[in-house]
C-alpha cells in the first residue's frame, strides 16, 4: 500500500489509521518508557538467575573455598564435582534412571490421554462432567497420601523399584494434566474436519493419525513439555518407589551428606545437572509454547 | 462447541480410566481401610472405627496446619498472579531476545523439587549463601532456624521465584493469540493503556489465568520438598504445611491409621475448595458465552 | 488383595458406593437428566446434585464424629434425609 493512493476498502482505511497512528506514538512517546520496561523486565531475570547462578558458582569451587570464605566467583575453578558425578556410576545411573521414567510416563501418558482428550472434546455422554472434574482431583491429590499404598501395591505386584512403577505412579497425575491440556487444543480444532474426513471414508484410526494429530502438533509439543515437567521434578514417589536399581538422582544427591557434614560441591553441582535436560527440553518447544496455547482455551 | 451424544466415547476413555484408576482408586481404597484400623502388619490388625477421625480433627497441631497451608496458598496466589500478569506483559515479543527471554523464565519450573529447595538453601545460609550473607552484612539479623518470619518469607520467596515463571508462560501464551486488528481497533479510539488491559487482554488471559491459578493451588497444597530441604518445617513447626506433616505420620512415625484417617480429611477439603472453585468458573464461563 | 487390609465395614462401603454409581447410570440410561434450578444457587442436572449430596454427607459426617458425642449412625440418618431433599428440590 503506498501513502500517495487513498485507501478505498475498510481493512485499507483501519490500516493506514493505525499505521499513521503508530507513527505518531512511537514519536511521542518517550523512549524512558521503553527502557523502563526493559529495566523491569531485566531485574526480574537478574531474580531468577542469582540463586542459580550461586549454585554453579558453588560448582565450581573446591569444598575448602566454598567454606573458607564467601567469594563472588570461582577463585581456583575446579572441575572435580562434575568430574566424579560423571565418572561414578552409583552418580551418573541417577540421571539414567530418572530419565528412563520420564520418557515411560510421557509415552504411556500421552498414548492413553490422545483418544481420551479427543472423546472429551468432541462428544457428550453419560457421567462426562464428573469424569472429567474426577480427573482433575488426582491432579491435586498429594503423593502424601498415596505413598504408603504404592508402595504396598507395587510391592505386590513386583514391580517395586522398576522404571515402570514410577512411570505408572506418575501417571496418577500426568495423565489427567494431559487430558486437560489436550481438550483445549482439541476444542480449537473445527469439528468440520472431522466430518468431512469421514464423509472422505477416512476410518477412525486412519483419520486420528493422519490428520488430527498432526493438526495438534504443537498442542503435544506443550503437553509432553508439562509432563517431562511434572514427572522431572517429583521426587517423594520416585524415591519412594524405588531402592537401587532406579533409583532416581534426586535420592542420590542424598548421599552428599556424609558424616563431616554435607558435601556442598558435589551437591551443588549435581543440583545443576539436573537443570540441564530442563532447557534442552524448553528449546525445543520454545516457539511451541507461545503458539500453542492460542489453539486452546483462550 | 455443539457436541454430539454418544455413549460409545467411553471406548475411547477406557484406557486412560483404567490406568489412572489402577494409579488412584486402589490406593484410596487402601487408604480408607487403613484410616478404620489400627495396623501392624497385614495379619495384626484392630477395627476402631472412627476413632482416628476423632482424634485427627481435634489435633491442635493439624488444624494449625491447615490454618498455616491456607494462609500459604492464598499469599503466593496473591503475590504470583500479579506478578506473572506484569512479567507475560513485560515480556518482548519477537526475535531472538523473546526466545531468550521465555528460556531463562522457565527454567525454574524444570528444576526438581528438591533440588529447589538445595537452591535455596546454599543461596540463604549466612555462611556461604550470597543472600543471607548479603543481608547479614547489611545489619540484619538474617535466620531462617531461629525466625519464624524470616523461614517465611524465605518459602514465599523461593515458591514465587519457583512458581510465578507458570503463570507468566501460561498468560504471555494467551496474549500472543491476542489479533493484531484488536489493538489496532484500540490504537485508533485512543484507549488508554488501562484499557486495552482491562477490556482487550484480560478477557483473553482470564481463561489461562484459570489454569494457572487451578494449578497453582492444588501445587500449593503439596509443597513438600522445597520447605523440607530448606526449613525442615522449622523453626518450631512454624513452616510445617499439611503434606509434610502428613509424611512425618506416615513414614516417619509409621502411624498409617491415624496418617490414613487425616489424608482423607486433606482429601475432603481440597476435594471441596477445588469444587467449589472450578464450578465458579465453569459458571463463569457459562455467562461469558450465553452474553457473547 | 491381603495387603488392602479389608474390613467389612469398608467393604460394604465401597459396594453401596459402586452400587449407587450404577443406579444413577442406569437411570440416566432409561430417563436422560435436565439441567434445572433448585434452591442450590447454581443450576444442577441429576449427577452434581449426587456429586454435591455425597460430598456434604461426608462433611456432616466429620463434623459428627469429630464435634459432637453423638452416634455415626446419626450422622448416616441425617446425610440420607438431607441427600434425598437435595435431590429432589435442589
Amino acid at each position: 500500500m503506498s501513502h500517495s493512493s487513498q485507501p478505498t476498502t475498510p481493512e485499507a482505511v483501519r490500516q493506514s489509521a493505525a499505521a499513521a497512528d503508530n507513527r505518531r506514538r512511537r514519536k511521542a512517546r518517550p523512549a524512558s518508557r521503553q527502557w523502563r520496561r526493559r529495566g523491569l523486565m531485566a531485574a526480574y531475570i537478574v531474580f531468577v538467575l542469582l540463586p542459580i547462578y550461586w549454585l554453579l558458582n558453588m560448582s565450581f569451587q573446591s569444598n575448602t573455598e566454598i567454606l573458607g570464605s564467601l567469594t563472588l566467583w570461582p577463585q581456583d575453578f575446579t572441575v572435580e564435582h562434575y568430574a566424579k558425578i560423571l565418572t561414578e556410576s552409583s552418580w551418573y545411573m541417577g540421571y539414567v534412571n530418572s530419565i528412563t521414567y520420564v520418557l515411560m510416563n510421557m509415552l504411556i501418558s500421552i498414548v492413553v490421554a490422545l483418544p481420551a482428550a479427543y472423546a472429551f472434546s468432541r462428544y457428550q455422554f453419560i457421567g462426562d462432567k464428573h469424569l472429567f472434574f474426577w480427573l482433575l482431583t488426582n491432579l491435586m491429590a498429594p503423593p502424601a497420601v498415596f505413598l504408603l499404598p504404592y508402595f504396598q501395591l507395587y510391592y505386590t505386584v513386583g514391580l517395586f523399584d522398576t522404571h515402570l512403577a514410577v512411570a505408572l505412579a506418575h501417571c496418577l497425575f500426568n495423565i489427567p494434566l494431559a487430558v486437560w491440556i489436550l481438550e483445549g487444543f482439541m476444542s480449537g480444532v473445527p469439528k468440520e474436519i472431522d466430518e468431512t474426513a469421514f464423509i472422505d471414508g477416512y476410518s477412525f484410526p486412519r483419520f486420528f493419525v493422519k490428520i488430527f494429530i498432526p493438526m495438534i502438533s504443537s498442542g503435544i509439543g506443550v503437553t509432553l513439555f508439562f509432563l517431562f515437567m511434572f514427572s522431572w521434578v517429583e521426587l517423594l514417589l520416585a524415591s519412594t518407589l524405588t531402592s537401587t536399581d532406579a533409583q532416581p538422582i534426586a535420592s542420590v544427591m542424598t548421599q552428599t551428606k556424609g558424616a563431616s557434614g554435607i558435601d556442598w560441591g558435589a551437591l551443588s553441582a549435581a543440583g545443576a545437572l539436573t537443570i540441564l535436560p530442563g532447557i534442552v527440553v524448553v528449546y525445543f518447544v520454545r516457539n511451541h509454547i507461545a503458539k500453542g496455547f492460542a489453539l486452546g482455551r483462550t | 462447541m455443539n457436541k454430539v451424544y454418544n455413549n460409545r466415547a467411553w471406548w475411547l476413555i477406557l484406557p486412560m480410566l483404567l490406568l489412572v484408576a489402577f494409579s488412584a482408586i486402589i490406593p484410596l481404597m487402601t487408604v480408607v481401610n487403613y484410616s478404620v484400623q489400627d495396623v501392624f502388619d497385614a495379619h495384626t490388625r484392630f477395627f476402631t472405627g472412627t476413632e482416628w477421625f476423632k482424634e485427627m480433627l481435634n489435633d491442635p497441631a493439624l488444624q494449625a496446619a491447615v490454618l498455616r497451608q491456607f494462609a500459604f496458598s492464598l499469599t503466593i496466589l496473591a503475590i504470583e498472579v500479579p506478578l506473572g500478569i506484569g512479567i507475560a506483559l513485560l515480556m518482548p515479543k519477537k526475535g531472538w531476545q523473546a526466545s531468550a527471554v521465555l528460556i531463562l523464565v522457565t527454567m525454574p519450573l524444570l528444576i526438581p523439587w528438591n533440588v529447589v529447595g538445595s537452591i535455596w538453601q546454599i543461596f540463604t545460609r549466612g555462611d556461604i549463601g550470597l543472600m543471607g550473607w548479603s543481608l547479614r552484612e547489611l545489619g540484619y539479623g538474617y535466620n531462617i532456624t531461629a525466625s519464624p518470619v524470616d523461614a517465611w518469607a524465605t518459602i514465599i520467596l523461593m515458591d514465587v521465584w519457583h512458581w510465578t515463571p507458570l503463570i507468566a508462560l501460561l498468560c504471555y501464551s494467551g496474549l500472543r493469540s491476542i489479533p493484531d486488528a484488536y489493538y489496532q481497533a484500540a490504537r485508533i479510539d485512543r484507549a488508554s493503556k488501562w484499557s486495552v488491559f482491562r477490556y482487550i487482554q484480560l478477557p483473553k488471559l482470564t481463561n489461562v489465568l484459570v489454569i494457572g491459578v487451578l494449578l497453582r493451588f492444588m501445587h500449593s497444597f503439596m509443597i513438600y520438598a522445597e520447605p523440607f530441604v530448606l526449613t525442615g518445617g522449622g523453626p518450631g513447626s512454624s513452616t510445617t504445611f499439611l503434606s509434610q506433616s502428613l509424611t512425618t505420620m506416615a513414614i516417619g512415625q509409621q502411624d498409617l491409621g491415624p496418617s490414613a484417617a487425616f489424608s482423607l480429611i486433606y482429601f475432603l477439603i481440597i476435594l471441596l475448595v477445588t469444587w467449589v472453585f472450578y464450578t465458579a468458573i465453569m459458571n463463569m464461563q457459562k455467562d461469558n458465552n450465553k452474553g457473547a | 488383595m491381603e495387603w488392602m487390609v479389608w474390613t467389612t465395614p469398608t467393604a460394604v462401603f465401597f459396594a453401596v458406593i459402586a452400587a449407587l454409581l450404577a443406579c444413577m447410570t442406569t437411570w440416566e440410561v432409561v430417563s436422560p437428566t435436565v439441567e434445572r434450578k433448585g434452591f442450590l444457587p447454581i443450576s444442577t442436572t441429576r449427577g452434581d446434585r449426587f456429586f454435591i449430596g455425597l460430598l456434604s454427607a461426608a462433611y456432616i459426617h466429620l463434623i459428627v464424629i469429630g464435634f459432637t458425642p453423638l452416634s455415626i449412625w446419626m450422622a448416616l440418618g441425617a446425610s440420607v434425609v438431607w441427600c434425598l431433599i437435595l435431590m429432589r428440590w435442589g
